[in-house]
């Protein structure tokens, strides 16, 4: 072939307006790091290698001076003040170091810590831990929308209680819980309020002075910043919160977490919430009206759907659904080129449902079936147009198949067989 | 969790999907498993009288890929076999056919009760002794 008609052919083929496959819509697990926040991060990683501790050369400051920059940036974003920002691996670590080392600084004061079942497994197992040292923990329920009710916190504080920590938005059903009135709870109660921000910091507006907050967790990876980078906001004023630590060493951090500090990391962290303050009003604009695009086009071809945790008070970019009688893991088969989470929160092999969908009073059937979409800064509306097709083209297939689907459908109550349990 | 390609076959071309009619004497139906455990399987034959050969089976299953699979091949296995030789069928045929991993062994089990209580249901209708059926399977 001539060079004149390779060209002429490539010119006649039509602009390819497909999507890459696979599609990532599993924004809550992770996010792709974003190319702003590499660029920030790169120098750090070649020419900028000093120890941000090291106080008397120059490489030392250099690398100071980005992490304290970072600081402001983090700072800014959730209305602190730098100081109060500890830098930590995640919010894993950020969770054990504001519970453990509360609870660790006020014994004295009291043994009660009262949290919601609904917690990540870093804030559940940390009160877990605890609870085989000696202290009491409340794990409250969850209303039937997944919102934990404040006046269940109001009935559960005692004089003991030293701690609540309850998160800000939901990693699975993305809701956003009343943080400002369970701040101001506590602080009236004169108890701390510790909150896992991992999944609201950069998308949803905080404040840690308008909502009371005396702990809050972030991490990088969760808003299109580096993974193993996070941060534990420690209010130093009004009141003024001591943390025991967790991990001793070089007295890094205001003695709060030795450790050399993860400056490149850091960098990240810090551009990832500039980015993320800047843009909040536009992203959230937009996130949200793809979300109820993609609900609206699966509602509209697929009946018996139910949209889990309270949509009002939710986080723009999630959607969580459930798909009745097909069962979640024949649904993630059939849409295997698609990154989404299923509500069989296994490695399959235990097949347990999601904890926190079973928390909403789901049953386990209707908990297999559940999907949760994880829209995020890179999803087009082309990549939504493709999923919605793909899985409505699933569920529909899966329906024809499922013996579920044709009883409900001839009117038969399900509940009313007796079923062979093996 | 990777499949192996007749599951995957299975799933994407599941054999005999459908429903035969329940209320005719020729047909038995076996639904077994529940909602709550995430695997529900309907399967169904239609018994020549005379012959007591499965002339045709149908299937619908809630459940996994493994398990779709499972009761797929086990209409295409029953079908053309006399009630008896279906019997026979065992789930570690099914296991070795669609290399299923063990965690997966259950939905083959499952594709083996919902044969049984096909041909169960079918003979009650008909009022065939166990041992009756036993019979013409020696014969066959
Ligand atoms: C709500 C919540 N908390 C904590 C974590 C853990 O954060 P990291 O991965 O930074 O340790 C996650 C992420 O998995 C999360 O979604
Ligand atoms: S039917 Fe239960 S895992 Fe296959």
């Amino acid at each position: 072939m001539s060079l004149a008609t390779e060209i002429e052919l490539l010119e006649s083929t039509p602009v390819h307006t497909g999507v890459q496959l696979p599609i990532y819509m599993d924004n809550h697990a992770t996010t792709a790091l974003d190319p702003r926040v590499l660029e920030a991060m790169l120098p750090y990683m070649t020419k900028i290698y000093g120890n941000a501790a090291s106080r008397n050369h120059s490489f030392g400051w250099e690398a100071e001076q980005g992490v304290d920059k970072a600081r402001e940036q983090i700072a800014k974003l959730i209305g602190a003040t730098a100081k109060e920002i500890i830098f930590t691996s995640g919010a894993t670590e950020g969770n054990n170091l504001a519970i453990k080392g509360v609870a660790e600084m006020y014994r004295e004061k009291g043994n009660h810590i009262i949290t919601q079942v609904t917690e990540h497994k870093a804030v559940l197992d940390t009160c877990k831990r605890l609870e085989k040292n000696g202290f009491k923990v409340t794990y409250l329920p969850v209303q039937a929308d997944g919102l934990v009710s404040v006046a269940d916190i109001e009935a559960a504080i005692t004089p003991e209680t030293i701690l609540v920590t309850i998160m800000y938005a939901n990693n699975e059903i993305g809701v956003v819980n009343p943080i400002a009135e369970i701040g101001a709870l506590c602080h009236a109660k004169g108890v701390l309020f510790h909150t896992d921000g991992v999944q609201a910091v950069g998308k949803i507006p905080v404040n840690v002075q308008t909502d009371n907050i005396d702990l809050l967790s972030l991490s990088g990876h969760k808003i299109y910043g580096p993974k193993g980078v996070g941060a534990l906001y420690v209010r130093r004023r009004n009141p003024r919160v001591q943390l025991n630590a967790q991990i001793d060493g070089g007295g890094h951090e205001r003695g709060m977490r030795s450790g050399t500090l993860n400056v490149p990391g850091i960098v990240g962290l810090g551009e990832a919430c500039e980015l993320a303050g800047a843009e909040m009003v536009a992203e959230t604009a937009r996130l949200t009206q793809l979300r109820d695009y993609l609900r609206g086009r699966l509602e509209a071809k697929i009946d018996y759907t139910a949209v889990n945790g309270n949509m009002d008070h939710h986080l723009p970019g999630n959607l969580n659904m459930s798909f009745v009688y097909v069962e979640g893991e024949s649904l993630l088969m059939g849409i295997n080129d698609i990154a989404v989470s299923s509500g069989s929160a296994c490695t399959s092999a235990t097949l347990e449902p999601s904890y926190v969908l079973k928390a909403l009073g789901l049953g386990d059937d209707v908990a297999h079936s559940s999907i949760r979409f994880g829209l995020g800064r890179f999803n087009t509306k082309e990549e939504v147009d493709y999923v919605a097709d793909k899985l409505i083209d699933t569920v529909l297939k899966l329906r024809e198949l499922s013996p579920l689907y044709e009883m409900v459908k001839e009117g038969i109550d399900l509940t009313k067989i007796e079923w062979t349990a093996h | 969790m990777a499949y192996s390609d007749k599951v995957v076959d299975h799933y994407e071309n599941p054999r005999n999907v459908g429903t035969l009619d329940k209320s005719s004497s020729e047909v038995g139906t076996g639904l077994v498993g529940a909602p709550e455990c995430g695997d529900v399987m309907r399967l169904q034959i239609k018994v020549n009288p005379d012959t007591q050969i499965i002339e045709d089976a149908k299937f619908k299953t809630f459940g996994c890929g493994s398990a779709i699979a499972s009761s797929s091949l086990a209409t295409e296995w029953v079908k053309g076999k006399t009630v008896a030789e279906a019997l026979a069928i065992s789930n570690t045929e099914i296991v070795k056919e669609l290399a299923l991993p063990p965690v997966k062994i259950h939905c083959s089990v499952l594709a083996e009760d919902a044969i049984r209580a096909a041909i169960g249901d079918w003979k009650k209708k008909n009022n065939v002794a166990e041992t009756e059926s036993a019979l013409v399977g020696a014969s066959a």
